[in-house]
């Protein structure tokens, strides 16, 4: 059990992944950090960034998530995220649409409220073009 | 009495009343499964959100400079009632219903000398209080859950809330909707979203394991409580799409049956004019054959 640690992987909408992993990578809000087994307990924010699982040594599965929470202890790590695309998924087409589409969106947008989640539309769309690059 | 051709006529038209109805029943039906089937894989998430905040609001309790969206801004005058409804009707009692818990609130607060402003979910709600507290509605959506409900649009009315929250537009913000109990039972629910009522960490197991926070546990409350808000409407928006589909499959069901019901009792009268005419006809032709 001690190689091994138990990742779950959320999204609003469903439960993603479940499953024992050797190793994740979370984009934390304060710097990329790893979790092994035996973590010390943390709960962090994370930033828009990969998330990637570990398996047999190497990177057997990776998500782009834009934003949510991590928390960690020493036999599991929890990830709550508020959106996730697996890289594959992630193609500079798709995110070149999800930004100009954030964009329009913000043109369209008559009030503040609008505004302001759009243009958190457009920072997510933005780091996904980053990433996708 | 009506003549045979309008019995025809009215039997033809509840009979595809009948058609109508039941096809209704089977569209809520599988519409149904599909949105109880949501709201399922929803839950693990709400479920760790809950943990987590539980953890964070355990550590948090009792600190003075607690966040506003936990304890409240300490005032109770200005009330929030955001009411979700559906847009379609059709449904048996289903928006009545919780129009009218909607309006017992709001005219509870209105007597005890509140300010009330109402968020409408939903276009029939929206209707109904435009109706009576016209000057109270401060925002609508009517355009929500067309196919399946979306996360995006909770999170756009989370946002919404959050930012008139942080405005001090209202002190105390609460939700109606209808909780789904189960395909023929579904209970209206008044739950209070700001402040919101922290759920207690359990007391076994590993509450009392002692995080490292990253920034610090008050940064991360500050992002938490608006994305739990977000997931709170998302579940009660989806808990809303259940027993909306829950409520208007019984009232297909029932409608149904009555249809039937109906075209048994006008065939049997359809049938026995015809046998009165058939009798009085021939009775014309006897006595008519008896008086040659």
């Amino acid at each position: 059990m001690a190689d091994t640690l138990k990742l779950e992987l959320v999204s609003p909408e469903r439960l993603l992944l479940s499953e024992q992993v050797e190793m994740v990578i979370v984009p934390g809000a304060e710097g990329v950090f790893g979790v092994l087994p035996l973590h010390a307990p943390t709960i962090s924010t994370l930033k828009p960034g990969f998330v990637q699982v570990y398996k047999g040594g190497a990177v057997a599965e990776s998500f782009f998530v834009t934003g949510g929470f991590a928390e960690v202890t020493a036999t599991t790590c929890t990830v709550l995220v508020d959106e996730a695309i697996p890289q594959g998924n992630l193609t500079r087409e798709y995110a070149a649409q999800r930004l100009a589409a954030a964009k329009s969106r913000l043109d369209q947008a008559a009030n503040d409220d609008d505004r302001r989640l759009a243009q958190v539309a457009i920072d997510n769309a933005e780091a996904m073009v980053q990433a996708a690059a | 009495m009506p003549s045979l051709k309008e019995f025809r006529v009215r039997i033809a038209s509840v009979q595809s009343t009948k058609k109508i109805t039941s096809a209704m029943k089977m569209v809520a039906a599988s519409k149904l499964r599909r949105s109880q089937d949501a709201a399922e894989a929803a839950r693990p998430y709400a479920e760790r959100m809950e943990r987590m905040l539980g953890n964070l609001a355990g550590a948090a309790a009792g600190r003075v400079g607690a966040l506003p969206m936990l304890a409240g801004t300490g005032k109770d005058d200005v009330h929030l009632v955001v009411l979700m409804t559906a847009n379609r009707g059709l449904a048996g009692g289903f928006n009545s219903n919780i129009i009218r818990s909607g309006r017992t609130l709001v005219r509870e607060l209105l007597e005890r000398g509140k300010t009330v402003k109402i968020l409408a979910v939903g276009r029939k709600g929206r209707d109904a209080m435009r109706r009576d507290f016209r000057e109270l509605i401060i925002g609508e959506y009517t355009e929500f859950g067309r196919k399946t409900v979306q996360f995006a649009e909770a999170n756009e009315v989370a946002s919404k809330v959050t930012a008139m929250f942080a405005a001090g537009e209202f002190d105390v913000a609460t939700m109606i909707y209808a909780r789904f109990k189960s395909a023929v039972s579904q209970i209206v629910t008044r739950q209070q979203i700001i402040p919101f009522p922290v759920p207690q960490a359990s007391p076994t197991g590993d509450a009392q394991v002692v995080y490292d926070y990253e920034p610090s546990d008050n940064e991360i409350l500050g992002a938490l409580l608006p994305r739990n808000l977000a997931i709170q409407v998302f579940r009660a928006m989806l808990e809303n799409a259940a027993s909306f589909f829950g409520s208007q499959m019984a009232a297909m069901d029932s409608a149904t049956r009555n249809a039937g019901e109906m075209i048994n009792k006008l065939t049997l009268r359809y049938n026995r004019q015809r046998q009165a005419m058939i009798t009085k006809e021939l009775i014309e032709i006897i006595s008519g054959a008896e008086a040659v």
